[in-house]
């Protein structure tokens, strides 16, 4: 494997509200090589969105750091694109299919044949090619989180984060959305963090799982998945091993629903 | 085709029967009405031309109060929009400014033209600065209310993308509050019409408004009721204008919501 | 767990967190805010950065506003005021309920009235003025005529919206159970208007304490308006001041109380429900 793109060092989280404070996480420890596409998953309330939202600088975590490349994050680096669940509400509605994938490009200040080539290879790559000037709000689900993908990927990242992309859509055009995302991942080698919580697209879809524990969160178990690069919904999901990932993964996150770390004697993350 | 033709015929007709109908009424019920209140309509529709059109008053009288209310509107709009975009962006500045705020807009805005003679004595800054004064609340307050609902995903994505400066302020902020800063604007306008008037009405030597006020001092009761029906006319007209351009800035607004009330239920 | 040396556990908060929530300040910051406004309003005439003819240090117009206090004749146009207001309010919410009702019940009389609605409704109330003073002079009719002009149109179209907004399934099922007209009007068609008429309350209410004001003020009906004019042609500026201040209260009042309704008479409404923890 070729080096460290992301690195996360010892990431707690502590949400400070009204007189108590909530741990969402308490030590995230874990690295991604470059051109890796790895899953992330775990029970509900696992503080998977709080992870996502550390690492993309969108949320300062309340001790630990995150290395991108040798650089600790501090607010959203460039080069990080995310996909967010709520499709519906991460495209601006106000623009056009076309407008949405731009807009990070003016702001990248391309000249404008370059992001004219970003656009129609983004959303040719996403099989979007004839619906450039639709609102998003006219696509169904599924499109409207092909668009979020388009503009995540004509960004051009180092690395992409999907935040449970796919928890909205209903179930045929989910399996679509995940082969979109495997081709995507080997024609394009962009390093992906994929979180989710349905241990099948987990297994599917990743080279490596890391299982979190229920808040305050814990990195439970860092499975590497032995599986043929060349998947498909099909044979894949029926072989053996597959069945043999996901079981060993289904018990991790029963363990991980009852898993409660006990008290540090000290601050968390010391060893 | 047919079935379209005559279902927007229908639909003329049923626009258009009752406002014949209320017309002819009071055409009929006026006729010979010797009421020193009420003058046959068709006098008053006669005296049109003489009053409005011959006499030059739309050059001399409407369009100065059309000016001073375009003038005053547009100011309003950038006032009201940019500290309202400053105040909803930032939780202590509105945390600061909502008393103020809450008592500077429930002060009926006529009570001070009053006050803006002493300033600014009672030429067209006077009543350019009353229209802003009425006009300037909604707008502000809507946009407030606007850029606070501003969709949190939203904002982390255009954090994400790099997307800041002018570009964010337009592109998330002030499209985002576009549709209370429209609803902010058409409740403005319908202010600043009846503050166009009253500033004329208080104090002027030329105006819609004050015209119509002369007609009443002078008993030329006619003429009294043209100025009330071109100033009704001109009401309507303005709130359709700003129809059309809520049709067309939010374009996208009335889409999105049209899906979303079919998809829910 | 892991062997990651550990990071400094006490690390500096960094603003993510310090956004979370300003318990107690906000309202600490409005006190605050609306202390600035004052001191402003003292200082900006004491140096002479405004002349204090034209606006005099707020001290002084409170002092106006204590004399006001002890005038009866204050007293009396303040209830002449909220007279208007109330009086002009209250025919315009049944005069917006009735026709509300009865044209959002019968859909040929909402097609064909819809056009006039539109074209009547924009009509600038004050357009009347001349037509008010001529009719009914300078009194409480005038100021009526206005009011009830002007807010009768905020009620009449939020009633509209709310005969609409009945879910067709509820009338389909009121129906299938054999409720008549009057009980589908009662139980069906009233609770889902109400929060619109409410709304159309609450602008309305807003709406008729300016008109009530600029009959007063323009017309020269008895009540707060006319004392500002008095005042202004009297150059008694502190007062003048004073006076509106005034009116900003009673705007202040009016719009509370208007809230205080719909709270109260909304208890069992989502949008209300969702509101409060806001």
């Amino acid at each position: 494997m070729t080096g460290t793109l992301l690195d996360v060092r010892g990431v707690r989280k502590v949400y400070e509200g009204h007189g108590r404070s909530v741990e969402a996480i308490r030590d995230l420890t874990f690295t991604v090589a470059k051109g890796e596409m790895v899953c992330v998953v775990g029970p509900s309330g696992a503080g998977k969105t709080t992870l996502l939202k550390c690492i993309a600088g969108l949320l300062a975590p309340t001790s630990g750091e995150v290395v991108l490349e040798g650089e600790a994050v501090a607010g959203p680096p460039p080069g990080m694109a995310v996909v967010f669940q709520e499709y519906g509400r991460s495209l601006f509605p106000w623009m056009t299919v076309r407008g949405n994938v731009e807009l990070p490009l003016k702001q990248k200040k391309l000249p404008r044949a370059r992001r004219v080539e970003l656009l129609h290879q983004a959303l040719d790559a996403v099989g979007l090619g004839d619906v450039h000037g639709a609102y998003p709000w006219q696509l169904s689900g599924g499109m409207q989180q092909r668009v979020a993908i388009a503009r995540a990927i004509a960004y051009e990242p180092r690395i992409l984060l999907m935040d449970e992309p796919f928890a909205a859509v209903d179930a045929q055009t989910r399996a679509d959305l995940e082969d979109l995302v495997r081709s995507l991942w080997q024609g394009l080698g962009v390093t992906t963090l994929f979180v989710t919580h349905d241990i099948d697209e987990a297994v599917y879809l990743g080279q490596r799982v890391l299982v979190l524990s229920a808040a305050p969160t814990l990195v439970l178990d860092d499975v590497t998945v032995d599986l043929p690069a060349e998947r498909d919904q099909l044979s894949t999901r029926s072989s053996a091993r597959f069945a043999e990932l996901r079981g060993h993964l289904f018990a991790q996150i029963q363990r991980a629903k009852t898993y409660h770390p006990p008290d540090p004697p000290h601050p968390p993350g010391g060893n | 085709m047919t079935a379209l033709l005559r279902r927007a015929a229908r639909n003329t007709l049923a626009a258009a029967a009752l406002p014949i109908a209320l017309l002819a009424l009071w055409w009929v019920f006026t006729a010979d009405s010797d009421s020193y209140y009420l003058p046959p309509l068709s006098d008053i529709l006669a005296s049109v031309d003489d009053v409005w059109l011959h006499s030059g008053r739309l050059r001399t009288d409407v369009l100065p109060s059309l000016l001073r209310l375009l003038a005053g509107f547009t100011l309003a709009v950038l006032l009201g929009v940019g500290v309202g975009v400053a105040i909803g962006s930032s939780r202590r500045l509105r945390a600061f400014c909502e008393p103020v705020l809450e008592f500077l807009r429930a002060i009926p805005p006529p009570v001070l033209v009053p006050v803006l003679m002493l300033f600014a004595g009672i030429g067209n800054t006077m009543k350019v600065l009353v229209i802003v004064s009425g006009c300037v609340w909604p707008i502000l307050l809507n946009t407030v209310e606007g850029v606070r609902a501003v969709d949190q995903v939203l904002l982390d994505t255009a954090r994400c993308y790099g997307v800041r400066g002018p570009a964010r302020l337009w592109h998330l902020i002030i499209r985002s509050a576009s549709p209370q800063i429209v609803t902010g604007m058409r409740q403005g306008l319908s202010i600043g019409i009846i503050l166009m008037v009253i500033s004329e009405m208080f104090a002027a030597s030329n105006g819609l408004g004050f015209s119509i006020i002369q007609f009443q001092r002078t008993f030329a009761v006619t003429e009294m009721w043209t100025g009330i029906l071109l100033l009704g006319l001109l009401g309507f007209l303005l709130a359709t204008a700003m129809r059309v351009f809520e049709r067309r800035a939010l374009n996208w607004y009335l889409g999105l919501r049209q899906t979303q009330r079919g998809g829910d239920r | 767990m892991t062997s990651t040396p550990a990071p400094p556990t006490r690390a500096p908060r960094v603003d993510g967190t310090r956004r979370t929530r300003l318990p107690g300040n906000t309202a600490l910051l409005g006190v605050l805010g609306f202390a600035t406004f004052l001191a402003l309003l003292e200082v900006v005439p004491r140096l002479g950065i405004v002349a204090p003819g034209y606006l005099p240090p707020v001290s002084r117009i409170g002092v106006a506003l204590v004399e006001l206090a002890g005038e009866s004749a204050f007293w009396t146009a303040l209830g002449d005021t909220v007279r208007g207001w109330f009086l002009g309010l209250l025919i315009a919410v049944a005069l917006g309920i009735v026709v509300g009702f009865v044209l959002g019940a019968t859909p040929i009389l909402r097609e064909a009235t819809a056009s006039t609605i539109e074209f009547l409704r924009p009509i600038p109330s004050v357009a009347l003025i001349p037509l008010a003073v001529l009719v009914f002079g300078t009194n409480l009719r005038s100021v009526l005529l206005l009011v009830v002009y002007a807010a009768f149109w905020q009620v009449l179209v939020q009633v509209l919206h709310g005969v609409q907004d009945v879910d067709p399934v509820a009338q389909e099922t009121a129906r299938t159970f054999g409720l008549g007209r009057l009980a589908r009007i009662r139980h069906v068609t009233w609770p889902t208007a109400l929060p619109y008429l409410l709304t159309g309350v609450r602008l309305a209410a807003a709406v008729a304490l300016i008109l009530a004001v600029t009959a007063e003020l323009v017309i020269g009906a008895p009540g707060l308006g006319n004392e500002i004019g008095v005042a202004q042609s009297g150059a008694a500026v502190a007062r003048m001041y004073a006076l509106i201040i005034v009116t900003g209260l009673l705007g202040v009042a009016v719009n509370v109380l208007a809230r205080q309704l719909e709270r109260l008479l909304l208890r069992w409404h989502p949008s209300i429900r969702r509101e409060v923890p806001a």
